[in-house]
C-alpha cells in the first residue's frame, strides 16, 4: 500500500515535469533535445546532491539551514587550497572538502544532539558563523578563474559517456543514498525516528545519534558540492550560493518529503530537485519577464505542495511501517 | 601644458607669499584619507596621488585610513590630521553624514576638505570627485560592445536584481544614447540577481534564445564574471563578447580566455591622482568650489561641479589584454 502510494506521488512529478517539458517546447523547441537536456541535469546536479542530504535530515524531523554555508565556506578553503599548493591532487581537495563539510555537518549534529537545542535555531546559528568564517579566512577577497588551475576548474566539467563527471557524481550520490536508504539499518533507523522518534526509541534506536548521523551525511555532502561550485562557476567568495539553502529544501518539499519527518523517498527529492531545475533553466530561455519569473517558480512549489498535502491526507500516518520490513 | 605651467606659476607665487613668516612650512601637506588601509583599490590611488605630487612639487602625501571600514576609524584619523595642521583632506567616507561634525570641524580651522570615491553630505566637504557619472557609464558599457562590432550586431543586458538602482541607471543611461550605435540592438535584458549561478544560468540562456548573440553587457562584477565562465563552456570564445564593468583581478581569467575583449571601471590611479589635484588647486592654487565652477586636474582635464559641488571625473578606464597584467595585482 505505502509502496503504491509512493510510486503514485513520484509518478506525478514525472507526470508534471513532462508537461512542464511540452509546454516549454511549444515556446522554445531547443529545450529538449537531447544535449540541452543533459545541460540542464548537469546544471541541476548540485541541487540534487544537496536534496539529498536535506532529505536525510528532514526525515529525522530536522532542517539544515546551513548547507548553502557549508558549500561555500567548503567550496573557498577548496578554492584556497588549491591556490595555495597547485599540485594537490583533485582527489586529495575533494577527499580533504567532504572530511571538512562532516566535520561541520557534526557540529550541527552535536549541538541538536548533545544540547537538545531545535535543529532551525542551530542551523540558523552555524550558517551564519560559516559565512563569517569565509570572510576571515578570504578576508574578503575572491577567488578568480585565472588564479584556478586548469584541473581544478577542469575535473568536474570532464566528459564521460557523453555526461560531465557533475552529473555523474550526482548519479553516484543517488544511487548510493537508494541504497543506504532501502537497504542499510541507518536508512531504516532514519525512517523510524522521524516516523515515530518514542517508538524509535523502544526499539533500541538512539534518536539524537541517528540525528547527528543525518547531519554528518548532510554536511559531507554539502562539502563536496562546495568543490564542484567553485570549479564549476570558476570563481569562489563569500556569497557564493546565498540563499540556496532554501531551494534546497523547496527540491525536498516538492519532492514530497514532509517537512514533519518520516515520509519521503530518495526519488522523491531527486524528482523535485529536477522539477526545480526545470523551471530554472527554461525561464531564461522562454522569455518571461524577469519580474514573472520569481512569481512562476514559487507558484510551482504552492502547486507542487498543494497536491502533496492532498496525498498525505488520504493516507495518514504511517508510522515504522516500512522499519518493521528490515529484521 | 599651459594649465600645469599656471599650476606651478600659482604653486611658486603661493609659496614665495608663505615663505615670509617664520611659520611657513615647506611643503603643502596633503592627506588623503581611505576607507580602509590594506585595500589594492586604496593603494593604487595613494600611488596615484604621489604622482600628482611629484608632479606639482612641494607636496607632500600623508597617506592614511582606519585598519577596518568603520566612521569611527576615520573620525580618529581625521582629528589626528587637524592636530597635525594639513593643508587638505581629501578623504574616499565609511559614512555620508557621520564625518560631517569632524569635518566642520576641519574646515573651521581652514583646511580644505574634498571626497572622492565615496562621497560625504555636502556641508561636510568643500566638492566631492565622483570617479565616473551614469551618462559616461551608460554610454562606455555599450561603446566597449560596439566597439568590437563594426558591422552591428544583438547584444544583451545581463544586469543584476531588477531593483538594482546603479544597474538600472546606467541601462537607461545607455538606452539614451543607442542612437548614436547603429546597427547595434539590444535584443533582451535579464537578471542575474548578482548570484554567480543565475548569472551564469542567464547567460546560458540568452546565448540559447539568441544563436546570433554577439555581446553580453554585464554592469555588475558578478555578472560579468559568470557571463564569461557560461560563454567558455558553451564554446561560444570569439562569438560572444561579454564585456561591461568588472575589476581586473577578477576579469583576468576572462581576457586570458578570450571569452571578454575589454571591460571597464574606474581607474583608482587617476582618481587619487584628481583628488590630490584638485585638494592642491582649493588649497593653494587659488580655485574656489562653487556649482559651475571648472577646476583643472593636470592631465584628466578640468572637473566641472554641479549643484551640488559634485563632478564627474572621467569615462570609465577600459582594461584589456594590453594592459590588465599591470592592473590584476592591484585591485
Amino acid at each position: 500500500m505505502l509502496r503504491r502510494l509512493l510510486l503514485l506521488r513520484e509518478t506525478i512529478l514525472i507526470g508534471a515535469i513532462l508537461l512542464l517539458l511540452a509546454l516549454i517546447a511549444t515556446r522554445f523547441p531547443g529545450f529538449i533535445a537531447p544535449r540541452n537536456l543533459a545541460g540542464v541535469f548537469n546544471d541541476t546536479a548540485p541541487l540534487i546532491i544537496l536534496a539529498l542530504g536535506q532529505m536525510v535530515v528532514i526525515l529525522t524531523r530536522c532542517i539544515d539551514l546551513s548547507v548553502a554555508a557549508n558549500l561555500a565556506l567548503c567550496g573557498m578553503v577548496a578554492a584556497m587550497l588549491n591556490v595555495a599548493m597547485p599540485g594537490l591532487p583533485i582527489p586529495v581537495i575533494i577527499a580533504l572538502v567532504i572530511a571538512l563539510g562532516a566535520v561541520l555537518g557534526a557540529i550541527n549534529g552535536l549541538l541538536v544532539w548533545k544540547l537538545a537545542i531545535p535543529p532551525i535555531v542551530v542551523t540558523l546559528g552555524t550558517m551564519t558563523i560559516f559565512r563569517g568564517i569565509i570572510f576571515l579566512i578570504s578576508d574578503g577577497k575572491w577567488v578568480n578563474a585565472h588564479e584556478m588551475g586548469a584541473a581544478f576548474t577542469g575535473f568536474p566539467r570532464a566528459e564521460v559517456l557523453g555526461l560531465s563527471v557533475l552529473s555523474w557524481i550526482a548519479l553516484l550520490a543517488v544511487a548510493v543514498f537508494a541504497i543506504m536508504m532501502s537497504r542499510t539499518p541507518l536508512g531504516r533507523s532514519i525512517f523510524a525516528v522521524g516516523g515515530n522518534p518514542h517508538a524509535a526509541v523502544y526499539t533500541g534506536i538512539n534518536v539524537g545519534r541517528v540525528q547527528f548521523l543525518a547531519f554528518v551525511l548532510s554536511g559531507a555532502l554539502a562539502g563536496l558540492t562546495g568543490y564542484l561550485w567553485v570549479a564549476r562557476y570558476a570563481v569562489a567568495y563569500v556569497d557564493i550560493a546565498g540563499g540556496f539553502e532554501l531551494e534546497v529544501v523547496a527540491a525536498c518539499v516538492i519532492g514530497g518529503i514532509s517537512i514533519a519527518g518520516g515520509v519521503g523517498s530518495v526519488g522523491g527529492a531527486v524528482l523535485g530537485a529536477v522539477f526545480l531545475g526545470v523551471v530554472k533553466n527554461a525561464l531564461p530561455v522562454i522569455n518571461v519577464s524577469p519580474f514573472w519569473q520569481l512569481a512562476i517558480s514559487g507558484s510551482a512549489i504552492l502547486i507542487a505542495v498543494a497536491f502533496n498535502a492532498r496525498a498525505g491526507r488520504t493516507k495518514g500516518r504511517i508510522i515504522l511501517k516500512s522499519a518493521e520490513a528490515t529484521p | 601644458m599651459s594649465v600645469l605651467k599656471k599650476v606651478i606659476a600659482s604653486a611658486a607665487v603661493a609659496t614665495a607669499l608663505l615663505s615670509g613668516p617664520a611659520l611657513a612650512q615647506d611643503n603643502t601637506r596633503i592627506a588623503l584619507v581611505v576607507k580602509a588601509l590594506g585595500i589594492g583599490f586604496f593603494e593604487a590611488a595613494a600611488k596615484g596621488a604621489e604622482e600628482a605630487a611629484a608632479e606639482l612639487g612641494g607636496v607632500e602625501i600623508i597617506y592614511t585610513g582606519p585598519t577596518d571600514t568603520t566612521a569611527e576609524g576615520q573620525i580618529e584619523v581625521i582629528n589626528a590630521l587637524i592636530a597635525q595642521q594639513v593643508d587638505a583632506i581629501a578623504i574616499s567616507a565609511n559614512d555620508t553624514d557621520a564625518l560631517v561634525p569632524t569635518l566642520k570641524k576641519a574646515m573651521d580651522r581652514g583646511i580644505t576638505v574634498i571626497s572622492w570615491d565615496s562621497g560625504v553630505a555636502p556641508e561636510g566637504r568643500q566638492l566631492h570627485l565622483n570617479p565616473s557619472s551614469n551618462a559616461l557609464i551608460g554610454n562606455m558599457i555599450i561603446k566597449l560592445a560596439a566597439d568590437h562590432l563594426p558591422d552591428g550586431g544583438e547584444v544583451a543586458v545581463l544586469s543584476a536584481t531588477t531593483t538594482a538602482t546603479n544597474q538600472n541607471i546606467w541601462i537607461e543611461e545607455m538606452t539614451k544614447v543607442m542612437g548614436d550605435y547603429p546597427g547595434i540592438d539590444v535584443v533582451s535584458t535579464v537578471y542575474g540577481d548578482d548570484l554567480a549561478d543565475k548569472s551564469y544560468r542567464e547567460a546560458q540562456g540568452l546565448m540559447q534564445a539568441h544563436p546570433e548573440l554577439d555581446a553580453i553587457i554585464a554592469p555588475t562584477s558578478v555578472g560579468i564574471v559568470a557571463a564569461a565562465q557560461a560563454v567558455v563552456d558553451a564554446g561560444k570564445v570569439g562569438e560572444v563578447n561579454v564585456t561591461g564593468l568588472g575589476l581586473p583581478s577578477e576579469m583576468a581569467g576572462a581576457i586570458e580566455s578570450g571569452a571578454s575583449q575589454s571591460f571597464a571601471i574606474w581607474n583608482p590611479i587617476d582618481l587619487g591622482y584628481s583628488a590630490t589635484v584638485l585638494a592642491y588647486q582649493l588649497a593653494k592654487g587659488g580655485a574656489v568650489a562653487e556649482p559651475g565652477a571648472e577646476i583643472p586636474m593636470g592631465r584628466m582635464g578640468s572637473l566641472t561641479l554641479d549643484d551640488n559641488n559634485e563632478g564627474a571625473m572621467a569615462d570609465p578606464f577600459v582594461y584589456d589584454a594590453s594592459n590588465i597584467d599591470a592592473f590584476k595585482s592591484i585591485f
